[in-house]
């Protein structure tokens, strides 16, 4: 920050760094020479080789970029969609940049608007709601199951990577009591150890099932460890207490009729991935309507921005109009000869009477559309027709 | 009385609409509209009890009329207790449809008003008062139970739609049904009680509605039934924990006095270590 800070073409700028994103939000002075000073400040500051990036660098300008950093920061230019620690990202960054004094009253507009688009988004549609991934899948489910997973037991058979995964998962949302169980008992020892739970022995599951409420299993075994029979004794015993089976493994580990018995909850890897699968659709489904909110956010954004602008405009369309009719008014009197003083006074008014009343119109339109959403095309559109650039 | 009536039909109405609105969109002043308009009927629906009672000089426990509007004023109760200690938001969808088809119903019936002598009015008022509130607290139970097969089904199933979401976990929902039950089931005994001291007496002898007392002993035989196999269970499951020295043993929770009792009956004195 403090090197860009050295740039006098940028006048206000935030660095929004991430895990798989570089961004750049910069108010410039000279578009063009902005663009380079930013890239040369990305050269210098990484010492690469000049126009070594040139591929991977994108620009988006005015209408774009404020599109760009709304939807950044709403999580829907995110890979997973709807994941929520962007926002915290972009709000670190915003605050580094404000603490520097890097931020001006345009950035500063900017980035609290992209957080309450954030927000609406999140509020408004359920873009966030539902899990992403099978181990946050399989911990919503047993929320579902348990409500709170607070001192709720969990075993786990077979030590392989992925229960140690769902098992830290269920951990972190509050499962106290673990059981490690597998074929070698070693193993289970060393995975209970890192877990800080109890090992148990292989041939120990039936009992121990009575008192676990979620089961993880993912071992290599060739036939069903956890059979019908087996669950129908175990459920009897436990009197009806709910139990949640999470079966890994492929081939199977619990044979899947016993989600036909009362109170026995049975997904396996494949059902937990039609439910990402579902999720993640949904997620895209609701992204349309986020991306519609956006749209509407960047057209107020816009209309603020050339709110700035209007004033600028109208008094540059005066200052040609008036320029205009000098010239013309010198060029009449000059043909015209000897004019008495009152004649002069006539024509000028006339000349001023018209091109008042030809602006008075358009001017007023332009600041009642300025508030309306397409606003800013207003203020393009009269730039442009009157060549005021 | 009939103008506070259309209003409170009104207000139910309107909540019950904005409450299956919520079910759809999930606009939480949707609930919060919903909320305040249940509340508004009930403040009206207590005014109505209360014209009634003054016009009539004893409670409104006599007629069909009065039955269902007090039926309906309790079902709103039991709603607005649980909605502030549970929170849960879609409870009202359940609930609420009852209350109102129960008070809608009673507008149709005869508006007359019956005399009761002081002398057994004292037993009138204390059976319909506690059999009322507990019938409520069942009612309770039946739209917490119907969010429970929908939310068991879904889980079963394995296609997670909209109400997977929006539903509850089967434990809270398991909670409140057990609560509703703690609460419910000794009012209706103690009503029944009060019941039998009622007729007895107005009639100077031992005699029941056999109508009535079938349906009665039939409720309170399946909400008994029910209230002791969950302590069982709920015992059972308490006393594996602690036999396996479980650290969550000695975390009872909110545990009833009921239970407590039912406890003490099943294996007496109980043996937890």
């Amino acid at each position: 920050m403090n090197v860009l800070q050295r740039f006098p073409e940028i006048k206000e700028k935030v660095i929004l760094s991430t895990c798989n994103r570089v961004e750049i939000y910069a108010r410039v002075g000279n578009v063009d020479e902005g663009v380079r000073s930013l890239k040369d400040f990305i050269y210098k500051y990484h010492r690469i080789h000049d126009g070594e990036l040139e591929n991977y660098f994108y620009t988006y300008f005015t209408e774009d970029a404020i599109e760009h950093l709304f939807k950044v920061s709403s999580s829907l230019d995110s890979m997973v969609v709807g994941e929520p620690q962007i926002l915290g990202q972009v709000k670190d960054a915003y605050t580094y940049a404000k603490e520097r004094k890097a931020t001006g009253m345009i950035l500063n507009q900017l980035f609290e608007k992209a957080f309450s688009v954030a927000k609406k988004v999140r509020t408004e549609t359920r873009i966030a709601e539902n899990a992403v991934s099978i181990s946050y899948v399989a911990v919503e489910l047993a929320k579902k199951i348990f409500g709170e997973l607070e001192g709720k037991t969990v075993m786990i058979i077979g030590a392989g990577e992925m229960s140690e995964l769902a098992a830290r998962h269920l951990i972190s949302n509050g499962a106290r009591n673990i059981l490690v169980s597998n074929r070698t008992f070693e193993k289970a020892v060393e995975l209970a150890r890192e877990l800080k739970a109890s090992a148990i022995r292989f041939d120990s599951i039936e009992d121990e099932l009575v008192r676990t409420d979620i089961v993880i299993s993912s071992t290599g075994a060739p036939t069903f460890i956890i059979k019908k029979d087996m669950v129908e004794r175990v459920i009897h015993q436990r009197r009806n207490r709910p139990i949640f089976f999470i079966d890994i493994a492929v081939p199977r580990d619990v044979e899947p009729a016993i989600n036909e018995i009362e109170n026995v909850y049975l997904y396996d890897i494949d059902d937990l991935q039609h439910v990402v699968d579902a999720n993640v659709k949904e997620r895209e489904k609701e992204s349309q309507k986020a991306v519609k909110i956006v749209e509407k956010e960047v057209g107020q954004f816009l209309n603020w921005l050339d709110g700035l602008e209007i004033v600028p405009t109208i008094t540059a369309l005066r200052e040609k109009a008036e320029a205009i009719r000098q010239k013309e008014l010198e060029e009449a009197f000059s043909k015209l000869g000897s004019v008495s003083d009152k004649e002069r006074l006539v024509i000028d008014n006339l000349s001023s009477a018209i091109v008042n009343k030809l602006l008075h119109t358009p001017t007023m339109n332009l600041k009642k559309q300025i508030e309306s959403t397409d606003g800013h095309w207003y203020i393009k559109v009269v730039r442009h027709l009157f060549d005021l650039e | 009385m009939k103008f506070l009536f259309g209003v409170t039909l009104s207000c139910y109405l309107l909540g019950m609409a904005k409450y299956f609105l919520y079910l759809t969109i999930r606009r939480k002043i949707l609930f919060i509209i919903a909320t305040v308009f249940i509340a508004a009927g009930f403040v009206f629906h207590t005014g109505i009890l209360v014209l009634r009672s003054i016009e009539t000089g004893h409670g409104p426990y006599t007629t069909t009329f009065e039955y269902y509007t007090f039926f309906s004023w309790a079902i709103v109760l039991v709603y607005l207790v649980a909605e502030v200690r549970y929170k849960i938001k879609d409870l009202g969808s359940f609930v609420i449809p009852i209350a109102f088809i129960s008070l809608a119903y009673a507008v149709f019936q005869s508006w007359h008003t019956e005399t009761t002598e002081p002398v057994i009015r004292f037993w009138l008022t204390i059976h319909r008062t506690l059999s009322f509130i507990g019938y409520a607290a069942l009612t309770l139970t039946f739209g917490v139970g119907i969010m429970y097969i929908i939310q068991e089904k879904q889980l079963k199933s394995k296609h997670l739609g909209a109400f997977y979401y929006r539903l509850p976990s089967l434990e809270v929902l398991d909670d409140i049904n057990k609560k509703a039950v703690d609460v419910g089931f000794p009012l209706i005994t103690f009503g029944f009680i009060s019941g039998i001291i009622w007729a007895w007496q107005r009639d100077g002898y031992f005699s029941l509605d056999f109508k009535r007392t079938i349906l009665m002993i039939i409720t309170w035989t399946i909400y008994g039934t029910l209230l002791v196999i969950s302590c069982m269970s709920c015992y059972e499951h308490h006393r594996f924990r602690c036999k396996s020295q479980d650290s969550t043993c000695r975390d009872q929770g909110e545990v009833s006095l009921w239970r407590k009792t039912c406890r003490g009956i099943i294996e007496c004195p109980p043996k937890i270590p």
